[in-house]
């Protein structure tokens, strides 16, 4: 929103303080100032002058010669523009002035002399309009400079409006001069307003509200209006802000909204004078002042004439035949608030936000629309003395906001602040803000004024902020707090993060990733992943985007694709959420998952396979002490390898999976490389108790290894030998390891243990162990796994 | 017999000096020291002699058996000194300027950012806490003073799912149940990812990172508040970092702050960065607002609090000079593996 300085200066007397400055506190104690913009300074010595007489240039088309009287003298000049007529009054810049920087001198155009030049509202850089010359249409002294009554000269700043979003007050520039009087610590002055007390006896104009969203709505007529154009002064005003200049009405309709907030629409009284506010049971087209047709359904609110035929579209925009023509003498005026929620939900239902309906969704105070109507009828009759007023001031209010009277402690002040300020800083902050104050035992009583009760002002909190920020914070003493000191305890499933991630990429120089939440399905189907039912996204603005991924391989695997060029060998990593469907509360089951995949075009995918089996043996040591147990499990998505897929457990619990890929998608990535995964479900993992540093005394007597090769059959799995070890028993036996392995024929392998063997209290020989070797001997023999000879 | 010993003495001189390596030595050394050995001998011809003249024999046969353990101890020593000598002459001096080859990993610029600031924060007491990315709408909103309608949500453009939740769109949705986790009085941080349903580009992402953190206690004030943001801000950029505070609306708290740090780059000069206003928009922030924590169960008549957000993803684009905020989620690897851990 752009906020005039020179309006405001209406409202509060500035004068003598440095408003840059002023603009900056108002950064700092109201809202977001995003821009600030000086006119004017480059535009000195423009007049108003008249045309007395215009000729024809004998040579040229285009140009005219005029005579042009300035109060002081009549000069010789050839003007260009096509509207130049005889009389008008126009903004002259006699040779020696300035306009928008260009110096102005005397000059020879096409043989004639010139002594200066008439400007068009461009060249004074209040608008586009370069067609003509500016028509000063309003009476005005020749000879005085355009800059007095024009008010060209102005400091003009933008507003960030998401920074006034809980202040409705603040969408008017009397709400702002509010502001700047409080921050100046100048008094507010009363906008001069027409007493509408005079028109008590006059007749009614018929308003019904037929639904509860319509708060209030106001109305006046007036007829016998003549002045067609807006005085320039007041052009200027709505130029600076960012709005054109229409027609007079609709120009004082827009300068209100500007001026007090209040939206107000004037319809031709020809069409409309009277009102009914309602919704329609059928959808139906109708066609707005812009000329687009809307379809209005069952919710939207409409202001219609009392025949039900529809004239506005409540809150958002007028109809396009009820609006002000070229003849239009007579008005009648709306002025009314509504449900702030129906009218935002309209206007996002339509499509069609305007600067009304902005407006409105602040939740607007309803004791607005009479101050503005007074002051349109003000400012009306200043501009067109003959305008006569018709009806009374009619009004019909459906809902009030409730008053808010709040007890505000000084005890909570101090509390709230930390810091002291003192009682008579308070009073006079909230005054100047428009809170009525009377001081209590405690406190304050604060009366909070209409224009802060809509939804801004209820709490003590809301007033310590009142406060606060007029007192300004850069004023507060800062220090830090008294608070008991506890130790923190680190959540467990935080520890494992650390740890997990510091080993992956710190001890196996893996890379850590984030990928989406959800399955790209393009991405997807390029990898022949299919995206599997979960719970889905309703409303994402790229369409690829509908599911929540339920396993985080697949995301991985698309990273993997996009990665094939940068290594022949590399591993990633990624801590993510994955959505397992909902649970029986119908909540999204989410589980934070760790998901690694390794991709090599050196290694083949056995080795690969290998490696990340002892990353992830190794990764549950490091963090847990246990030695996980793998189990071949069934696949559970289709792009896992049916062979080679396996179940990932720890103290009894699944925490994960392992495994290839399905060679269908293996190739879809590279047809070359290998491709393992890993999935570790993270809170399973960190609710795991850490097994126990077991610690035993090193034994005095050297111990004794004894080698034993046997031969595993294909699809025999080792573990069978590890849990017959495991079975012996045998106090002596300390540890065992794998130190060979080979394939024999028809896929069988050769597989030779150590067993190490040591005694705290002697030193061992082979004969007392022999019986122990025997025994596992034995008991393989038994399960077909034979010792090599 | 004195005869004997100077002959056996000029004999060990002439062999000790023709001894070049350690065998010869250890020969030589049997030789004379032997059981069976010369200096052994010349002792048993003593039994021959008597008296005096027995003694002074006796004498000067030891002197030359120190003498000869002296000499053999010695020529050893220098010859095991030459060796060395030698072997470090012959070594080869390796060149370390060789490039390294160690493979390295890489951590997610958002956790070195992330354990940057968290490690502040928990040396300051903070509980660090995990929270879902999928919530329902009391958390994310109504429990934040937002209700249904409220304009405020027409700043969030949430990702709404099939079974009525969705994904958070700030990590502030954790502030109800952490309060009732803890009760008062309460210090924690929660980062976390969120998302907003917008397209991304060069600036904009859906998916994002945030950390956000409250301290609630007794008499905690908007003093305490700044006096903790400059101090907190200050550990972040490692450096007295201005802060000021300007009033911002956001319906948690009450009242609400943005809060602006001096430019880092010009130091409030002005200059591009900061648009030339020497101030650079980093945080908002505020008191709890009371409604908030009476929802998070807490006693307002006792507590009051503050919270804040940092945006994780834009202050790692700040401490790394990423350009491109989708770099984050890209998973290229030329991106990301540069942030080497």
């Amino acid at each position: 929103m752009l906020v005039s300085m020179n309006w405001i200066r209406d409202f509060v007397d500035l004068d003598g303080l440095d408003l840059d400055a002023l603009i900056h506190r108002f950064t700092l104690s109201t809202a977001e100032v995003e821009d600030v913009l000086h006119y004017g300074a480059d535009t000195v010595g423009v007049i108003a002058a008249r045309i007395v007489s215009v000729e024809k240039h004998p040579d040229s088309r285009k140009l005219h010669l005029l005579k042009v009287d300035t109060g002081s003298a009549v000069l010789d000049v050839v003007c260009g523009a096509p509207n130049v007529r005889a009389g008008m009054t126009v903004a002259f810049a006699p040779a020696g002035s300035t306009v928008s920087g260009h110096a102005i001198g005397e000059a020879k155009i096409a043989g004639y002399a010139s002594n200066g030049m008439c400007c068009s509202e461009a060249e004074l850089g209040l608008s586009d309009e370069d067609d003509g010359i500016l028509d000063i249409t309003w009476p005005v002294a020749l000879g005085t400079p355009l800059g007095e009554f024009a008010q060209l000269t102005d400091t003009v700043f933008e507003v960030d409006n998401k920074s006034l979003t809980n202040r409705p007050d603040l969408w008017g520039i009397y709400g702002i001069a509010r502001e700047f009087s409080a921050l100046a610590g100048r008094p507010l002055l009363p906008i001069p307003q027409a007493d509408l007390r005079a028109y008590d006896s006059l007749p009614a104009v018929s308003i019904e509200l037929r639904d509860p969203s319509c708060y209030r709505f106001s109305s006046i007529q007036v007829e016998n209006i003549h002045v067609a154009q807006s005085p320039l002064n007041m052009r200027v005003r709505l130029s600076r802000c960012g709005m054109r200049g229409i027609n007079l009405l609709a120009d004082l309709t827009n300068y209100l909204m500007l001026e007090m907030g209040q939206p107000m629409h004037a319809y031709d009284k020809r069409y409309t004078d009277s009102f009914v506010v309602q919704k329609f049971p059928e959808p139906f087209q109708f066609q707005n002042l812009d000329g687009q047709f809307r379809t209005i359904d069952i919710e939207t609110l409409m202001i219609c004439r009392q025949d039900e035929t529809p004239v506005s579209l409540a809150g958002i925009m007028g109809g396009l035949e009820s609006e002000i023509k070229d003849d239009t003498t007579a008005l009648c005026l709306e002025s009314a608030t509504f449900d702030p929620v129906a009218i935002r939900k309209s206007s996002v239902r339509l499509g069609h936000r305007t600067d009304a309906s902005a407006r409105y969704e602040k939740a607007l105070d309803p004791s607005m629309t009479v101050p503005a109507i007074a002051r349109f009828v003000y400012l009306l009759q200043q501009i067109d003395p003959g305008a006569l007023v018709v009806s009374r001031l009619s009004d019909v209010q459906n809902y009030a906001y409730p008053s808010q009277t709040i007890q505000l402690e000084k005890r909570f002040i101090d509390r709230y602040t930390g810091i002291p300020i003192d009682d008579a800083r308070i009073v006079e902050i909230l005054t100047a803000l428009g809170f009525g104050v009377t001081q209590t035992g405690e406190g304050f009583s604060v009366t909070v004024p209409s224009w802060r009760a809509t939804k801004d002002v209820s709490l003590a909190a809301d007033l310590v902020e009142e406060i606060t920020r007029v007192y300004g914070y850069d004023n507060f003493e800062i220090h830090t707090t008294r608070s008991i000191l506890r130790p923190v305890r680190e959540d467990p499933g935080k520890t494992l993060d650390t740890l997990a991630k510091d080993f992956l990429v710190r001890r196996v120089h893996l890379h850590e990733v984030h990928s989406y939440i959800w399955c790209d399905k393009e991405k997807f189907a390029a990898l022949d992943l299919p995206v599997e039912d979960n719970v889905r996204l309703l409303n994402s603005v790229n369409p690829n985007h509908e599911v929540l991924r339920n396993t985080l391989t697949p995301t991985l695997l698309t990273f993997v694709a996009e990665n094939r060029g940068y290594a022949s060998e590399y591993g990633i990593f990624e801590t993510g959420r994955v959505v397992k469907g909902t649970d029986e509360r119908g909540e999204a089951a989410e589980r934070k998952t760790l998901g690694i995949v390794l991709f090599s075009k050196d290694a083949d995918e056995e080795t690969l396979f290998f490696r990340l089996r002892d990353i992830v043996t190794d990764l549950l040591l490091a963090v847990k002490r246990i030695a996980p147990v793998y189990t071949k499990t069934a696949v559970t998505h289709a792009w896992q390898h049916p062979a080679n897929t396996f179940a990932l457990s720890a103290d009894g619990q699944t925490i994960g999976t392992l495994g290839t890929l399905h060679p269908r998608n293996a190739k879809k990535i590279d047809k070359k490389a290998a491709i393992v995964y890993a999935e570790i479900d993270m809170p399973t993992l960190a609710a795991l108790a850490a097994a126990p540093i077991a610690y035993r005394e090193p034994s005095k007597f050297p111990g004794i290894s004894v080698d034993l090769s046997f031969v595993l059959g294909q699809g025999v799995f080792f573990a069978q030998i590890a849990s017959a070890i495991a079975a012996l028993e045998t106090a002596a036996l300390s540890h065992h390891e794998l130190v060979d392995i080979f394939a024999l024929e028809d896929g069988a392998s050769s597989v030779t243990v150590r067993l190490h063997f040591v005694s705290p209290e002697k030193t061992l020989t082979r004969g007392e162990i022999q019986p122990v070797l025997d025994r596992l001997v034995g008991k393989l023999a038994g399960q077909g796994i034979a010792l090599k000879g | 017999m004195q005869e004997k010993i100077a002959q056996l003495r000029g004999a060990f001189k002439d062999a000790l000096s023709a001894a070049k390596d350690a065998p010869a030595l250890e020969a030589l050394r049997v030789e004379y020291l032997g059981k069976k050995g010369s200096v052994a001998a010349l002792m048993q011809n003593l039994r021959s002699l008597a008296g005096e003249e027995k003694k002074a024999a006796g004498q000067v046969i030891n002197e030359l058996k120190t003498g000869v353990e002296q000499a053999i101890k010695a020529a050893g020593e220098a010859l095991a000194e030459a060796e060395l000598k030698a072997q470090i002459a012959a070594a080869k001096p390796y060149d370390v300027s060789l490039p390294v080859r160690t493979p390295h990993g890489s951590y997610h610029p958002i956790t070195l950012v992330q354990r940057e600031v968290e490690r502040i924060f928990v040396t300051m007491g903070f509980t660090v806490e995990e929270y879902p990315e999928v919530v329902d709408d009391y958390h994310c909103f109504e429990a934040l003073n937002i209700p249904k309608h409220h304009p405020a949500r027409d700043m969030q453009d949430t990702y709404y799912l099939s079974n009525g939740q969705l994904l958070k769109t700030h990590t502030s949705a954790a502030q109800n149940s952490i309060m009732r986790k803890y009760g008062a009085p309460l210090r924690a941080i929660f980062p976390g990812r969120c998302f907003r349903n917008e397209s991304i580009d060069a600036c904009h992402e859906n998916t994002f990172f945030q950390m956000e953190g409250i301290m609630i206690d007794r008499d905690i004030s908007i003093s305490n508040l700044i006096y903790f943001m400059k101090t907190m801000l200050s550990e972040v950029f490692q450096r007295d970092v201005k802060v000021r505070l300007r009033p911002g609306f956001f319906p948690f708290v009450e009242p609400g702050f943005e809060l602006d740090i001096s430019c880092l780059i010009c130091g409030g000069e002005g200059c591009p960065s900061c648009k030339d206003s020497g101030w650079l928009e980093l945080c908002p922030c505020g008191m709890i607002h009371p409604r908030v924590l009476e929802m998070g169960g807490i006693d307002t008549n006792e507590y009051t609090g503050f919270a804040f957000g940092l945006g994780l993803t834009r202050l790692a684009m700040m401490r790394y000079g990423i350009k491109d905020i989708r770099d984050f989620n890209s998973g290229s690897l030329k991106a990301l593996a540069q942030f080497e851990g």
